[in-house]
């Protein structure tokens, strides 16, 4: 018995980033919880997408996750603390957000950067060498060293996209969220943005996404959560989450799942049903 | 080098010899014509005993006034178009000239204003404050947290009802009154003296401290409110402050020189559209250009018509709008926070 529980213990899994138990949502007015009753937990140094019809609590989820929206019932951690425990600065310094949709003020695409060095710097602290070099290499990392001193609005979408991407690099996080990373991106610019997420995962950052992609979740994500009405559907690897019948379920609408080349599930829509 | 590429070094050295330019421009010009040689003298407190006082007592208070007005409108105004996150956005917005001009008014009907020489400035002073804080105590009712947008409008519906007050009370006030009360509203620096600089410096100093050292948050909150805090701010903390420096700012130019308009909406835009929005340059900039451009305008407004002065809020309007729509105009214009 000792030595099977010490066996145990050294396949241990990692911790989880975060872990939520129990969490409720209501938004002011709303005739039902956002998120109801969520239990769940983010793996580290792996890429976990959440999928889900408009309107299944993706969003919501992900501030909660952030601290941003307080849930109203349930306990939400992170690195084994509770929310409340840690301050803005401190979590500023292991999360980097990419969020949906931004004010554009006349910033150039280097300023943009150079705020994600916000939580290490002292009200009257200037730039250190070292800010100078991770706004450098998150620039670079991200393809937008070119336009560093052109303003943000000069730029097309999936430019001002990797610009903030950029300055969630340079915020040196060791978690990475994005929202809807993708949703105005061309085909190329989506699949680079994947790449990078998987390299990004691949040297330990843990990856959280929001996604309405999920041909491109199955392929690159380790771990799926399938939302619907604010409770989990479904989560853990691509293969066992995208089943054709719970996908038409979720989502309400006749699909096919096919496997991709690399064996990832692709979900194929069927036409509109005869009614 | 073009402009937009010079160091925040060389923006604010230019921008403080223009200032000094104005000071010295507005000492020296006026109804009483003075050579160099009188100006240092009387600077020093020699010579001619009228002209000291005209120089020591008149000239040199209004054209420090001027100045302290000037940088505190501007930087009051870019603190608000970076917090509300709204071009329109200026440091009256929130009701504090509306309430300082109903306390004004009421020292002036009621006779006060002629008796008490402070009464007026205390009276606008105490109006400003009292409809910030009502305008914060409605926004903070109908949320948890400070909305912007609840703020902003209800610093415009407060506006609207204290302007009908005003309206109501001149409407029944004598002819001497409604004109003392309009000339306030448009705003002047006749009244200025060592004591309201004095006032205004004191109001200014920690102001100033506290708006730069938010400078960087201020430059996370124009992007926005979730992402500023995902960057490291403690949003609704950060937003009280900035808030209550920038309306205390315009509360206190407003009770010592009345409403001057358009300073604090167009000078922190002028810099925006020349520099772009960093707080950390925009600040300073905006504040050595608004007490240039106020000094500048003041003097113009006591010297163009002879004897009778201007009010200077007609002089701000008339000389600074078409410089800002030729600045509107030019192929990289457009407005934002």
């Amino acid at each position: 018995m000792i030595a099977a529980s010490a066996a145990s213990s050294t396949h241990h899994e990692p911790r989880p980033v975060w872990s939520l138990r129990g969490v409720c949502f209501q938004h002011p007015g709303a005739t039902r919880p956002t998120l109801d009753n969520i239990t769940l937990d983010v793996a580290s140094g792996r890429m976990t997408a959440v999928l889900g019809p408009n309107g299944a609590g993706k969003s919501t989820l992900l501030h909660v996750l952030l601290g941003t929206l307080t849930p109203a019932a349930g306990d939400v951690r992170f690195q084994e603390r509770t929310l409340a425990e840690w301050s803005r600065k401190e979590l500023a310094r292991e999360i980097g957000v990419v969020p949906q949709g931004e004010a554009e003020p006349l910033f150039s695409a280097r300023e943009i950067v150079a705020m994600g060095r916000y939580p290490y710097l002292g009200p009257w602290q200037r730039e250190r060498p070292e800010d100078d070099a991770a706004i450098r290499r998150a620039m670079e990392r991200c393809d937008v060293a070119a336009f560093s001193d052109r303003w943000l609005s000069t730029l097309s979408g999936g430019e001002r996209q990797r610009v903030r991407l950029a300055r969630a690099l340079a915020q040196e996080p060791s978690v990475l969220v994005l929202d809807e990373p993708t949703t105005f991106l061309d085909v190329r610019h989506e699949m680079t943005t994947f790449a990078l997420l998987r390299d990004l995962r691949d040297a330990g950052t843990t990856v959280v996404l929001a996604t309405h992609n999920l041909n491109l979740a199955a392929r690159y994500a380790d771990d799926l959560v399938l939302m619907r009405e604010g409770r989990v559907a479904a989560q853990g690897a691509p293969a066992s989450v995208l089943t054709a019948d719970r996908v038409a379920d979720v989502y309400d609408w006749p699909v096919s799942v096919v496997p991709h080349a690399g064996g990832a599930p692709q979900v194929v829509p069927s036409d509109a049903p005869v009614r | 080098m073009t402009v937009r590429a010079w160091p925040v070094s060389l923006r604010l050295a230019v921008l403080g010899v223009v200032t000094a330019v104005a000071l010295v421009a507005a000492v020296r010009l006026g109804a009483v014509a003075m050579t160099w040689s009188a100006l240092a003298d009387a600077i020093a407190g020699r010579g001619d005993p009228t002209t000291i006082t005209i120089i020591r007592e008149l000239r040199l208070p209004r054209a420090v006034q001027a100045a302290l007005v000037g940088a505190a409108l501007a930087m009051s105004g870019a603190t608000f178009q970076a917090l509300l996150r709204n071009p329109l956005a200026e440091p009256y917005i929130l009701g504090v000239s509306s309430g300082a001009a109903a306390g004004a008014v009421l020292t002036v009907v009621t006779g006060w204003a002629a008796r008490f020489v402070w009464s007026l400035p205390v009276a606008a002073f105490a109006g400003a404050v009292l409809s910030m804080l009502v305008v914060f105590r409605i926004a903070f009712n109908v949320g948890r947290t400070l909305d912007t947008r609840v703020l902003l409008l209800a610093g415009v519906v407060m506006s609207a009802f204290l302007a009908a007050l005003i309206w109501l009370v001149l409407a029944f006030a004598d002819t001497e009154s409604v004109r003392s009360a309009i000339f306030w509203m448009m705003g002047s620096h006749a009244t200025a003296s060592w004591r309201s600089v004095a006032i205004l410096a004191v109001c200014l100093a920690p102001s100033v401290v506290v708006l730069f050292a938010l400078a960087r948050p201020l430059n996370l909150f124009a992007i926005g409110e979730p992402t500023a805090a995902y960057l490291g701010i403690s949003v609704e903390r950060t937003k009280l402050v900035a808030f209550g420096t920038a309306s205390l700012l315009a509360a206190a130019s407003v009770s010592v020189s009345g409403t001057i308009g358009f300073v604090g909406l167009v000078v922190p835009h002028t810099v925006r559209l020349i520099w772009g929005g960093d707080n950390r340059s925009l600040l300073p900039c905006a504040a050595l250009l608004g007490a240039a451009f106020l000094v500048a305008a003041d003097t113009l407004a006591r010297t163009i018509a002879g004897a009778n002065e201007l009010p200077i809020g007609i002089v701000t309007a008339l000389v600074g709008v078409p410089f800002f729509v030729w600045l509107l105009r030019r192929p990289t214009g457009g407005l934002t926070t």
